[in-house]
């Protein structure tokens, strides 16, 4: 993260959800944006750069979107300790808040809050245009005289107004001299108390210090001085959340006279928008058109993502098999085509879903759909301690995880977020059908039930709808488990509908997919990395011994030009060493655990490989049953695998039974590690990624035990 | 006539009286719900719950159990 420099402007960009505040993020900063951490938190922390027109240079940190500076939820917390803490690394030199002209009042509930810490404020009114539309005049001169501060008007979706800003910005601008909420006049006595306690040179700042005590984290380290302002309160009488309303109820009164001074307005709420929302909330079409933006959204994930994805991943076959071409053979030249260009062609291949699923959520949140699929979902997700937003993330899990636990971000509940991330790898996604395609055709006849559904469809489907509800019962009983501080509301707000604007859509898109490649790209290479070494290397030297043992049956086909017997003995090669690689070793280690659900070492390898990715057990099974993987041959696989038999008992390995269970257990547990990846960049910790893993896990062997022995 | 905000009738307009929730009134005071001001209800779900009303020249949706806690004034 780059430093806060000398000689830099150092501005903050704060406003209510909806106000337009990222369209001025981008408008300023186009692509010289970063995305970084703030310390021991899940919230991101988006940080832009642009000059001035006298050439300086202007930092600009973009605060979570908030209502006021009273937080209800960890990411509105950001901001309360940025500007509420002169010492802290991102403290402003000057603040943006970003209002909405259509929605003055309540954009100046925040807006005077900041003015109020005496920070200097700069007041861009956003969507002038649309105010204007909607025949609401205001005053800016008249604004910028009763708060004290400068007034941009601006249409920030059209760049209107930001070279008036940046000229704003270039001025001197002082911290008004206006209070206009006189806090210490309210409750005289506590307020002058704590803000004696705190040593703040703001009283506004203390106020909000103190009010904040026992929110989510501490915002005062000093556990003496948390008692204190406690005892404070105490002595007095009062409590935060009093003097909290008491402060909202003064500062609307408050902003009443200013709006009564400089706004006029003949016509309330947008019509084009009441019209809208009497369809898309509509108890009939409401419901077939959210149906129908579900299924264009999972097509392409689904479907229109498959030829970049193949595409991508026939370059880095192409690149790999031209590097091995030119590379001497040896350890170093596998690593890197083995492990590191396999894994990083395991990371690309899901740029093009990740940028097709925040094409789509980037769009319907911008045109202020998403809040109206809050509004019809909410009665049925709530049940499930879901959202109605968590719809979107689940549909797209049963493509593929990895996005759709990024696109879960939209959800601003934590409790709900987390809930959705933790039950949307039980969906099944397109990782799990090569492996179930290759099990059902091994294990289920193909006749038709009742005259007309095919038998082994029938087993698919019941498949997918397995992870469906493995995944909202989940979520049923951990709703019960999963305690967090945050208040959960539904209160929100349904914005207008509005155009999307696609230079937000592109730079969502980029930024997510930025994210991904770096951040939980890393985790991902490593693992791969490791999953490579365990596969080609075996203690001891055991591979030479088996390259000497079949070297001279290699030699003597090869001097009879049977090119068959070459490639049978080759196969026969890797599917040897792969016993006896470290993997093979887990393998083996791990049948006495995986014996009760009837699976034996083999099986063992293909889990513990398959943890790259679950379709990775189709390819092991044909290295293990010595079928070219390469040829990707199911009907090979197939062959060899039901012919396989158990060698002690002589009887089929891959019975019914077996075949079940092995479903199951694909179905249920968490074999991916980009999933674990992602949900450890999304949450910041690997708290939840293990529990979900050991979670999975055990559904998965229940789930499988039970299925065993009830078929066996 | 005092009544809670979730027993309003789509159209109905009123003046918001109260509140019985202390934490969930500040959450509402913040979005502009203060005492005095007009709310109409505009919009209910499909399912009968959550519910949307106009409030200070915006659009705000809350569930049913949520407004139960806002006691208002009928206008006419």
């Amino acid at each position: 993260m780059a430093e806060k420099r000398r000689n830099t402007l150092n501005i903050a960009l704060i406003g209510n959800p909806n106000a337009g505040k990222s369209s001025l993020f981008n408008a300023l900063t186009g692509l010289n944006q970063q995305i970084g951490n703030f310390p021991g938190i899940t919230v991101d922390k988006k940080i832009g750069y642009f000059k001035l027109p006298d050439n300086s240079e202007a930092r600009v940190l973009d605060l979570p979107g908030t209502y006021s500076l009273f937080p209800k939820s960890i990411d509105e917390e950001v901001a309360v300790k940025v500007l509420c803490n002169s010492n802290h690394e991102d403290f402003p030199d000057v603040t943006i808040v970003v209002a909405d002209a259509t929605n003055l009042k309540r954009s100046l509930f925040l807006c005077t809050q900041v003015i109020d810490l005496k920070i200097p404020v700069v007041l861009v009114l956003n969507m002038v245009d649309l105010a204007q539309k909607n025949r609401i005049e205001i005053n800016t001169n008249k604004l910028s005289e009763l708060l004290g501060v400068p007034v941009v008007g601006m249409n920030a979706r059209e760049g209107k107004g930001v070279d008036e800003l940046k000229h704003a910005l270039q001025q001197k601008i002082n911290a008004s001299s206006q209070n206009i909420v006189e806090i210490d006049k309210l409750e005289e006595r506590v307020i002058k108390d704590i803000s004696n306690a705190l040593q703040a040179n703001c009283v506004f700042a203390s106020f909000i210090v103190a009010n904040n005590l026992h929110n989510i984290t501490n915002y005062i380290h000093n556990v003496e001085k948390r008692e204190e302002i406690k005892k404070i309160l105490e002595i007095n009488n009062a409590s935060a959340q009093k003097l909290q309303a008491l402060e909202s109820i003064e500062r609307y009164r408050q902003l009443t006279t200013i709006i009564a001074q400089t706004v006029r307005r003949t016509q309330i709420v947008d019509s084009l928008t009441k019209k809208l929302d009497d369809v898309f909330t509509h108890r009939i079409w409401g419901y077939v058109i959210f149906l129908f933006i579900l299924f264009s959204v999972f097509q392409a994930i689904f479907t229109f993502a498959e030829y970049p994805m193949q595409f991508i991943e026939s370059s880095f076959a192409n690149f790999s098999a031209w590097l091995g071409g030119i590379l001497p053979k040896g350890v170093a030249t596998d690593l890197l085509i083995n492990g590191v260009l396999a894994g990083l062609s395991g990371i690309v291949v899901f740029v093009p879903q990740i940028a097709l699923l925040f094409a789509f959520i980037a769009i319907l949140e911008d045109t202020g759909y998403m809040s109206r699929v809050s509004f019809i979902m909410d009665k049925i997700m709530r049940r499930f301690g879901l959202n109605g937003r968590s719809v979107i993330p689940l549909i797209s899990g049963v493509a593929c995880a990895v996005p759709a636990i990024m696109g879960a971000r939209t959800i601003s509940n934590f409790k709900e977020r987390l809930l959705t991330i933790f039950v949307t790898p039980l969906m099944s996604c397109s990782a799990r059908l090569p492996v179930y395609t290759l099990l059902i055709a091994l294990s289920v006849p193909s006749k038709l039930m009742w005259g007309f559904f095919n038998l082994q469809g029938l087993v698919l489907m019941g498949l997918y709808l397995i992870g469906f509800f493995a995944a909202l019962g989940s979520a049923f009983i951990f709703k019960f488990f999963l305690k967090t501080k945050e208040a959960s509301y539904f209160i929100m707000e349904m914005p207008v509908y509005r155009q999307p604007r696609w230079k937000n859509v592109g730079l969502t898109i980029v930024e997510k997919v930025k994210v991904f490649l770096f951040e939980s790209g890393k985790i991902i290479l490593a693992v791969s990395v490791i999953l490579w070494f365990l596969a080609s290397f075996a203690p001891g030297n055991k591979f030479q011994e088996l390259e000497a043992n079949y070297k001279e049956q290699i030699i003597a086909a090869q001097d009879q030009n049977n090119t068959i017997a070459v490639n049978e003995l080759g196969k026969e090669l890797s599917s040897k060493k792969l016993e006896y690689s470290y993997a093979g070793i887990m393998g083996k280690a791990l049948e006495p655990a995986i014996k009760p659900l009837g699976f034996d070492w083999k099986i063992g390898i293909s889990l513990v490989t398959s943890f790259a990715a679950r379709e990775v057990f189709v390819g092991t099974m044909a290295t293990i049953y010595s079928v070219g993987a390469d040829e990707e041959n199911t009907q090979s696989i197939r062959e060899k695998m039901s012919a396989a038999k158990n060698p002690d008992t002589g009887e089929q390995s891959y019975t019914l039974a077996v075949a079940v269970a092995l479903m199951l257990f694909y179905a249920f547990s968490m074999q991916c590690m980009s999933t674990i990846a992602v949900v450890y960049r999304e949450t910041k910790s690997w708290k939840i990624p293990l529990l979900q893993f050991l979670y999975m896990g055990s559904l998965a062997y229940f789930a499988s035990y039970v299925a065993y022995n009830w078929l066996k | 006539m005092l009544k809670p905000l979730s027993e309003m009738k789509l159209s109905e307009s009123a003046t918001i009286e109260s509140f019985s929730d202390l934490p969930l009134s500040l959450k509402l005071l913040e979005m502009g719900c203060t005492p005095g001001e007009v709310v109409k209800l505009v919009r209910i779900a499909p399912a009968g719950d959550p519910i949307a009303i106009e409030v200070s020249g915006y659009v705000l949706s809350l569930r049913k159990q949520e407004a139960s806690t806002v006691k208002v004034k009928m206008l006419k």
